[in-house]
């Protein structure tokens, strides 16, 4: 440590420090904003890859093929909803219960503190009805859900049916290990809110709410589904959460090897990933989708239902199909049996998703940059604020030394 | 002469042999065994199947050299009653002892009110005679033993999860003296059932699994359930109605239900053989009652809902959990039976599908979850329902919190339609870290037609990091808490004769017609500790090491280096060289 014990160095250090501080405070700035653009390139990159054990090995054969069943479901549903004008709540109760699930109903109402645009009303009130799968031989202490909002007008329809279609099929299986809960929450958010705080029994943004009736144990991982079409062209995903809190990297890479094995094409903020990494194109393409992520994630609004659940340490994503004007498109039974592919992984697992990243950035699906690896830019521009006050022991020497001779002299 | 002696000696030998044969033909069995097998159709749709195996064994009273009347097996001669179990009550004076392996959860809400309920996992509960001296040793090598019949972890029975329960366990059995110190209780909620299990079970059997009831225990079809519940109940009973005599009795009960939705195809309809894959075709040999009930209720209230195949033979009324009931026997000992056909396959149609939204919900149920989010605290809510539309009545609930969760007993908080609502008997004993468990136990009174909820906050502790498990995130269990009552009954219920009824009405004593005993048990709750992260021990030692051999270095240096002057002396060109690199580097000069 000849650096430090030695005072020629010491002071020939410091001396540096302050005659190039401004130059080197630019550098160090220039250097963590370079080193931030510099994260969707290849080299910061990695591949994405599965940590959890128990979600990686089983290769199984999904079964699903309820797609008619589905698209019948979804117009019935929309049939109901619009003589309804709301939440079909008896037809949905009465549909969940012939396919054998336990169903229970939850109202409930919230003032808001500013009026609704869009109706300028200040009380929302609605029901959220959910249908629970028990699982044969469990004593219901782990769960997991898979939610589909009830947005208004033609939105979600095929998102309902796909999901009594899935509930159906899954009603029949026998190496379910977690109960596996079905809901249709109304008013998106805050009915996502409402049934979460009845189901954990707290109170944060003040519900109010029926109790809740029908419980699962501890919930595991979820599952938010939105689909607007009979066919799709390709599963968006949505990570972002509120706050900016983001699920384990081990559910995105979940969905994205499900979606490989399907054949589905999948994006991310809506970009579709390129397959040449090292052009310039290629580049520019990664760092958008990365300053979307990181845009989105500042802006703390949840990108879907999902990110609510990541408060109560339960990790979901939000998967929704897109249709657009490309040439190949899926159909229900594909998408069906993505989802039960992921749900089948999701019921192997052990203990709660721990082993992957909380931290990350995603530049694409494919690759990942880790908290380890974007935490130096932070560094750089913080090196700054170091840099500049660094010297000020020596010159509060150099002024004491001066003030004494001044007041010597 | 000679051949005189030996006719006399004949005769003798005839008269004693008659004698001796007259003696053994009028002394009474000194034991019996009745099976019996219970389908009852649950309001939800699926279909129980309760199998019931009681073997009775009249033992004599022992008394031990003059001191208190003791129970014992007086002698080894095991005919019925299995020889494993014997030596167990005559070794550690065993007074009472009911195991339970159960796998599933009995949805009370949906399913109705159970015959004989058993919370998820493995549970053992004993009452030891009061000549025992010391009740922790006996109970723990118990636990070992009987976890080695079993082939069930119940080794993993210690200190850490056994309780002493005042109120809610009281003996099943004959019992005189009911100090609780005698009575341990313990329940591991992680246990599972599997074929492992049901194979030392089987062979307890008198008949086995080859006659009688037994065949249709096929382990391929049983682990096909919804829920799955062995048990093995041991206790003294009276032989008869004037309880002369004490008997031992061993009841050994298995439930399943059946989940009909998946098996059916959507149908509700069921028999023997899609069931079990089997149907009977003999009783057990050794048997002296075999019988198959069929609940059918459902068919007298409204006309012909549904149909039973082949028609019984008799029909038996019963006043079961406060509803009259009407059950279909098929009587396997009688000629009559087997007449049609050389196998019994019962078969029952639904002719009407079910209504689909009302069920009859049972008079008490309860819930129980966990409260609150994040790594820190928590509360345990338990919701109890008493749907009577007129009568209150008290159930005694037991709760045992495992040590890690620190229970705050000043946040118990019971209410009741919005009013407070105080417990009558409060039993709490505190945990002590890494010895004995938080047992809490309450009194309370529920009012008609109201939920009752209870909260009790907890905080939840950190382990030492060698005491986690392999899997720390998967969450640590609390073991389901017991709710136990005497719930009026509707109707008046008689008491009818042990003998004579059938097995499924006489497990627990009902001392008068107007309510009847049931004991319920809640989930089992998954709570997850903070964990920390598992590699920090090789980043700390890391760590250390480097400042340690960094910081010290130059310390060392600070404190203990003294400068001294040097003359500066021309050498030769060897130390120029040595001079010019010195400078270079900063270091003084030679």
């Amino acid at each position: 440590m000849g650096l430090l014990s030695d005072p020629y160095r010491r002071r020939a250090l410091s001396r540096l420090i302050l005659r190039l501080n401004t130059p080197l405070c630019i550098l160090s700035y220039l250097a963590g904003l370079g080193w931030f653009l510099g994260l969707a390139s290849p080299p910061f990159t990695l591949r994405s890859y599965m940590s959890e054990n128990a979600m990686g090995s089983t290769m199984v054969e999904e079964q699903f093929v309820f797609g008619e069943r589905a698209l019948s479901y979804a117009r019935e549903f929309a049939g109901h909803k619009k003589k309804v004008g709301g939440i079909p709540v008896a037809w949905l109760e009465k549909t969940m219960w012939n396919l054998g699930l336990e169903v229970y109903k939850q109202p409930f109402s919230r003032t808001l503190p500013f009026p609704d645009e869009t109706r300028e009303r200040y009380m929302v009130k609605g029901t959220n009805v959910y249908g629970i799968l028990r699982a044969p031989r469990a004593a219901s202490t782990e769960s997991l859900v898979l939610s589909v909002p009830c947005s208004m007008g033609q939105h979600n329809n095929q998102a309902v049916g796909l999901m009594l279609a899935l509930a159906s099929y899954f009603r029949g299986q026998i190496y379910w290990a977690k109960d596996i809960i079905f809901l249709v929450n109304e008013h998106d958010l805050i009915g996502m809110e409402a049934w979460l705080e009845a189901y954990h029994d707290v109170n944060v943004t003040e519900v109010l709410s029926s109790g809740m009736l029908g419980r699962a144990g501890a919930i595991q991982a979820a599952v938010s589904l939105e689909l607007s079409s009979d066919v799709i062209t390709s599963f968006d995903v949505a990570v972002e959460g509120l706050n900016g809190q983001l699920p384990n990297l081990d559910l995105v890479n979940l969905f994205y090897a499900f979606c490989q094995k399907n054949g589905l094409l999948c994006t991310i903020q809506g970009k579709l990933q390129r397959t040449d990494w090292d052009t310039l194109p290629a580049y520019v393409h990664s760092l958008q989708t990365l300053l979307l992520m990181v845009l989105k994630q500042g802006s703390g609004r949840p990108q879907g239902d999902h990110g609510l659940f990541l408060r109560y340490h339960i990790e979901a994503i939000t998967v929704r199909g897109i249709n657009s004007f490309r040439q190949y498109k899926y159909d229900m039974g594909t998408m069906g049996k993505t989802l039960e592919g992921m749900f089948r992984k999701l019921n192997n697992l052990l203990e709660r998703l721990h082993q992957s990243y909380f931290f990350y950035l995603l530049p694409s699906l494919a690759r990942f940059v880790s908290i380890g690896v974007y935490m130096p830019a932070v560094g750089g521009l913080v090196l700054v604020l170091v840099l500049k006050i660094s010297p000020v022991p020596q010159l509060q020497g150099e002024w004491e030394s001066s003030g004494l001779q001044q007041g010597q002299a | 002469m000679a051949g005189a002696a030996g006719v006399l000696g004949l005769l003798l030998l005839l008269l004693l042999g008659s004698l001796g044969g007259c003696g053994g033909s009028t002394a009474p069995p000194r034991d019996s065994l009745r099976e019996e097998l219970l389908l009852s159709p649950l309001p939800s749709g699926d279909l129980a199947a309760t199998f019931q195996f009681r073997a009775r064994w009249d033992s004599e009273l022992h008394r031990e050299g003059g001191g208190p009347l003791t129970l014992l097996p007086a002698v080894s001669h095991y005919r019925l009653f299995p020889k494993a179990l014997g030596q167990l009550l005559s070794k550690y004076l065993v007074r009472e002892l009911h195991l339970s392996l159960t796998q599933g959860f009995w949805r009370t809400r949906t399913w109705g009110q159970p015959y004989l309920q058993a919370p998820a996992g493995a549970e053992l509960w004993v009452w030891f005679q009061d000549s025992v001296t010391d009740v922790d040793k006996a109970w723990k090598e118990l636990s070992n033993i009987l976890s080695g019949i079993f082939c069930a972890s119940l080794n993993f029975i210690d200190s850490t999860n056994t309780v002493t329960p005042t109120a809610s366990f009281k003996p099943l059995g004959l019992a005189n003296v009911t100090d609780y110190h005698l009575l341990r209780y313990a329940v591991l909620p992680r246990e599972v059932v599997c074929t492992e299990n049901l194979t030392p079970w089987k062979k307890l059997l008198p008949c086995g699994s080859k006659a009688g009831l037994a065949v249709l225990l096929k382990a391929e079809r049983l682990f096909h359930t919804s829920y799955h519940s062995q048990a093995v109940h041991i206790r003294p009973i009276c032989r008869d109605a004037s309880c002369l005599s004490v008997s031992w009795e061993l009841r050994q009960t298995l439930t399943v239900v059946f989940d009909t939705f998946s098996i059916g195809q959507g149908k509700r309809d069921w028999s023997l053989f899609k069931m079990f894959s089997r149907t009977v075709t003999e009783a057990c040999p050794l048997a002296s009652e075999s019988k198959i009930y069929v609940d059918i209720s459902s068919k007298t209230q409204e006309n012909e809902l549904l149909e039973v195949t082949p028609p019984p033979l008799s029909v038996h009324e019963a006043s079961v959990q406060g509803d009259r009931r009407t059950y279909a026997v098929y009587d396997l000992l009688s000629p009559f039976l087997f007449n049609v056909s050389r196998s019994l396959n019962v078969q029952l149609k639904w002719k009407r599908p079910q209504d689909s939204l009302d069920l009859s919900t049972p008079v008490l149920h309860a819930q129980r979850y966990v409260s609150g989010y994040g790594l820190q605290t928590g509360e345990i809510s338990t919701l109890i329902y008493n749907t009577h539309p007129y009568r209150a009545f008290p159930v005694i609930l037991l709760e045992t919190v495992p040590w890690y969760l620190r229970l705050y007993v000043h946040t118990l908080v019971i209410t009741t339609k919005g009013k407070e609502n105080k417990p009558s008997y409060i039993h709490y004993q505190p945990a002590k870290d890494r010895r004995r468990p938080h047992l809490l136990e309450m009194l309370i009174q529920l009012p008609a037609n109201s939920v009752t909820k209870i909260t009790i906050q907890f905080e939840r502790a950190l382990l030492k990091w060698t005491e986690y498990t392999p899997d720390p995130n998967h969450g640590f269990y609390v073991s389901p808490s017991v709710l136990s009552a005497l719930v009026p009954s509707v109707i008046a219920m008689k008491a009818e004769d042990a003998e004579q009824s059938p097995l499924f009405t006489s497990l627990f004593p009902s001392s008068d017609g107007s309510s009847y005993f049931v004991r319920l048990y809640t989930e089992p709750l998954l709570v997850n500790l903070p964990t920390p992260d598992f590699s920090m021990p090789y980043n700390v030692i890391c760590l250390t090491c480097t400042v340690v051999a960094v910081c010290y270095g130059s310390f060392y240096n600070l404190l203990t280096r003294t400068f001294h002057v040097e003359e500066p002396n021309r050498g030769g060109l060897a130390k120029r060289l040595a001079n010019i690199i010195r400078k270079v580097r900063g270091v003084p000069p030679l």
